[in-house]
């Protein structure tokens, strides 16, 4: 029997965690003297309140929907990949390979080869970690992390020592041709009558994001493949019982996943630099950990979930620019929403279960 | 005090317990209706009754984790209320779970003052402890290494740790829930003469089982349940196993299978030498030779724990092995752990021994828990997907012919009962029509409307000419359903009878590793 309805479980749940996290950030906005409902609002309207606002919350919504959904993917078989931060960076550095070494006659050929690329980039810096835990029982927790240092450093390595053009004192590749350029949702919007800012990095990479999302509920939901995926993460020894190959599940299950992460320096890299630079994830793979948490490691609620990530971030960043609030509080901001979706998630939810409990008992008393 | 000779003085004692018109219920389901029990002190009461019958929400509510809607509760005949563990405690009531509760890695000592520390430092408490447990083991024969580690003790020992624990915190009364259920007949036995030494000693107990051989053994009152009312409280002497039956089932209930004498056709399983080391170097099965024909059940007795589990883990296909195995004449590959899908491509089904870790995914939905391990059966995919949609339908229809409650598709497999999740596993690998199914445990903890009509569907599935290799704990069950009967002890068959021709004790003897004549 469900404990509470189900619009109450996915609906209700987050809602007032948010409120919870919108109040306590109010206080502490209160706390350093300044006007929380001015901050609010400043919020609202630099994230959106017009389509210049709105290009840049989407387009951070387009990393945190590729980082979520690859996070989201590995829960379900219950591995933690912490590694999308550095999938991301390496799949970045296949998309620069494809971009600069291949001559594209078309960005939307372009596009589809350095997805592939990012995509396959990606999944093998996910598939070292599945490796050593498979077959050598290394915590994939452990050696994600590992791998985000490495794949820091390796790229760090080729920016400054290979792909640096000669003359440039910068630690980034050099811009990638115009035929690669992909377009953004100005341009995507303008025949339909839309006139959507010139200047936001929003590009077609989300509509990506949001075909990646039809594909993970597709792959768990429906295929066989899903349905090994969710039995070996809930019971190791069923799967085994079942004949379900551990080892294979854990490395397929990271190689989409590190895809998944890897794909999103389509966005960063391709969609936005057009080179690429150092740190281009810019922590959106640790962002992922959340939205999946928040979004219940399915693609709907990873979806939902990136869009609020992406409106706190550009919000954040509005608010750091016009009010004398700091950087960091922005941090604190979006600390206290992950606190309150992701870890006290139980806080909220059980009084809200008690009061259904509470409401049927009357229910059935009458 | 003594009380055996209770009759005299239930009038003057005040009960040990007294359960007055108690009521409780989740949302709309009534796992409690008004029900009253008196327990009287120095005595044996059982509670039996099925699966759901509202035993365990009864005692949960005298330990203290539900608050009961209506109802009064007395101790020693002083009403009292019970609104944590913590009160019970105080009231001297002390619980053996199921499932212990138990740190593994701590020492007897440790897990005997955990909570119930004397202060900040451990030393006093531990000393205070080891003597305390020394008397208690000379009172009641309770003897555990009071350094040992948890989960260095056998599940027996571990138990005794567990009603040390109540005893160390001075329970008067002390709630058992389904203790046998993880022990073997001889640490059932044991646990029974603790029990009644405790009893002698004036500590009242309250067994909570669905075993009426137990009742029946140890009981002096007992007191039956049915779907969340307590149907009636009788003096075990002047009842009797049909009985009990009938009033928890609430009609009659075939306690004997009825065994056609096998017709054996072709050899199906032929297994030959077959060894099992496990991951520590240990050998766990020792060269077994079996074999299984069309239409016979070969029942494998043995106390747990001999390399029943291995035997079928090999042949189930998730346990590396060595040795000759054939299928209908076909050598099967048993070198292999995720063989799983090969097996059942070649007639071979398995209902294994433990439901909850291999034979279900409790998370998952009735349907999706109706085709695990089939997943990959063409008639079930569309395309590149699988067709939920005739799975669910399936399974609807699996879910009528098996009885299994409630008969929803999509509910998980956590929310049924013991009896209906074996239903389900039992549906499942039945269904899809194996050649030879294993069996491992078929009727543990499942409750006894539910056992005879598994034991019926074994029955139906030997009668239709399937093989069957059955391996059980319970002797009586092996002894019911199997035409023949091997022995496994330390590894090895050690030996083999027909099920007419044989009795319990001889098999004990075997069980025990004792060669003796063969017929």
């Amino acid at each position: 029997m469900q404990k509470i309805p189900q619009w109450a479980d996915v609906v209700l749940v987050p809602l007032i965690s948010l409120l919870l996290a919108a109040i306590i950030s109010a206080l502490v906005i209160l706390a350093i003297g300044q006007d929380p409902v001015e901050a609010v609002k400043l919020m609202v309207i630099g994230a959106l309140g017009s389509t210049y606002g709105w290009g840049y919350t989407l387009y951070y919504t387009t990393n945190f929907i590729f980082t979520g959904l690859a996070v989201s993917v590995a829960f379900h078989a219950k591995l933690f990949n912490i590694g999308g931060e550095g999938q991301a960076m390496i799949g970045g550095l296949g998309v620069a390979i494809a971009a600069l070494y291949i001559p594209w006659p078309h960005w939307s050929i372009a596009l589809l080869a350095c997805t592939c690329f990012a995509a396959i980039f990606g999944a093998l810096w996910g598939y070292l970690p599945a490796i050593l835990q498979a077959k050598r029982g290394s915590h994939i927790v452990i050696t994600t992390i590992m791998f985000n240092f490495i794949a820091a450093g390796l790229l760090n390595y080729v920016l400054v020592n290979v792909m640096r053009p000669p003359t440039s004192m910068d630690p980034a590749t050099a811009s990638f041709p115009p035929a690669t350029h992909l377009p953004t949702l100005h341009d995507l919007l303008l025949p339909l009558g839309i006139n959507f800012s010139r200047t936001a990095p929003a590009n077609i990479t989300l509509l990506i994001a949001l075909l990646a999302a039809v594909f993970v509920w597709l792959l768990i939901w429906r295929t066989r493949l899903g349905y090994s995926i969710r039995s070996f993460g809930q019971s190791g020894s069923a799967a085994q019982y079942a004949g379900i190959n551990p080892v294979r599940i854990t490395i397929i299950t990271m190689l989409i996943s590190g895809g998944l992460a890897g794909m999103m320096s389509i966005n960063t890299t391709m969609g936005e630099a057009e080179r690429l630079i150092l740190n281009a994830p810019e922590g959106a793979g640790f962002i992922g950990i959340a939205v999946a948490l928040m979004g219940r490691s399915h693609p709907l609620g990873v979806v939902l979930a990136s869009l609020l990530f992406g409106f706190l971030y550009q919000g954040g960043a509005e608010l750091a620019m016009w009010m004398a609030i700091p950087r960091e509080l922005i941090v604190v901001i979006q600390a206290l929403v992950i606190l309150f979706t992701g870890a006290l998630d139980n806080m909220v939810r059980m009084p809200i279960e008690a009061f259904f409990a509470a409401l049927r008992k009357s229910g059935d008393a009458k | 005090m003594t009380i055996n000779d209770q009759k005299g003085r239930r009038e003057t004692v005040a009960p040990a317990i007294e359960l007055v018109g108690i009521s409780k219920a989740f949302g709309a389901v009534q796992a409690n209706k008004d029900i009253s029990i008196r327990v009287m002190p120095g005595t044996i009461h059982g509670i039996i009754g099925e699966n759901g019958a509202g035993k365990s929400t009864l005692m949960s509510i005298l330990y203290g984790y539900y608050k009961a809607d209506k109802g009064e509760i007395f101790i020693k005949g002083n009403q009292t209320t019970i609104p944590n563990s913590e009160a019970a405690i105080a009231a001297g009531i002390g619980m053996v779970f199921q499932h212990f509760k138990l740190v593994q890695n701590f020492t007897v000592l440790e897990n005997v003052i955990l909570g119930v520390e004397d202060g900040a430092m451990l030393r006093p408490s531990l000393t205070k402890a080891r003597k305390s447990l020394t008397e208690l083991a000379k009172e009641y024969e309770l003897s555990v290494d009071p350094d040992a580690k948890i989960e260095d003790l056998s599940v027996g020992h571990q138990q005794r740790v567990e009603i040390l624990k109540a005893l160390y915190r001075h329970a008067n009364v002390l709630i058992l829930d389904e203790p046998t259920g993880v022990l073997t007949p001889a640490e059932a036995n044991q646990l029974f003469r603790i029990l009644q030494r405790l009893r002698d000693e004036g500590k009242t107990i309250l067994l909570i089982t669905h075993k009426l051989r137990e009742i029946m053994d140890i009981t002096e009152t007992v007191s039956v349940m049915r779907r969340g009312e307590m149907v009636t409280t009788v003096t075990t002497s002047k009842t009797s196993p049909a009985e009990l039956a009938e009033l928890m089932v609430g009609r009659e209930v075939l306690l004997r299978v009825d065994k056609k004498p096998a017709k054996p056709g072709a050899k199906i399983l032929d297994v030959e030498n077959l060894r099992v080391v496990d991951e520590a170097g240990i050998e766990r099965l020792k060269g077994v030779n079996l074999h299984v024909c069309a239409g016979e059940i070969l029942g494998i007795a043995g106390v747990a724990g001999n390399g029943q589990s291995e035997l079928l883990a090999a042949l189930g296909g998730y346990q590396k092995a060595t040795g000759t195995v054939k299928i209908n004449n076909k050598l099967i590959d048993v070198g292999g752990a995720f063989q799983g899908q090969n097996r059942r491509a070649d007639g071979l089904s398995h209902v294994p021994e433990d439901r909850q870790h291999e034979g279900l995914i409790m998370e998952f939905t009735a349907w999706e828990n109706l085709v695990f391990g089939y997943h990959h059966d063409a008639d079930i995919q569309n395309g590149i997907f699988m067709n939920n949609a005739a799975i669910r339908d399936e399974a609807q229809a699996k879910m009528e012919r098996f009885d299994i409650r409630p008969p929803d598709p999509r509910l998980k497999a956590r929310n049924f009962s013991g009896g209906n999740q074996q239903k389900i596993v039992l549906a499942r690998e039945i269904e899809r029509d194996p050649e030879i199914l294993l069996v491992g445990q078929p009727t543990r903890g499942v409750d006894i409307g539910a056992i005879e009509f598994i034991h019926q569907q074994i029955m139906t599935l030997k009668d239709k000419g399937k093989a069957i290799l059955l391996v059980s704990v319970e002797l009586d069950e092996v002894l019911s359903l199997s035409d023949r009967i091997a022995v496994m002890f330390d590894g090895s068959i050690m030996g083999e009878r027909l099920a007419n021709k044989t009795n319990e004790k001889e098999l004990g003897l075997l069980m025990a590793g004792v060669k003796t004549g063969t017929n």
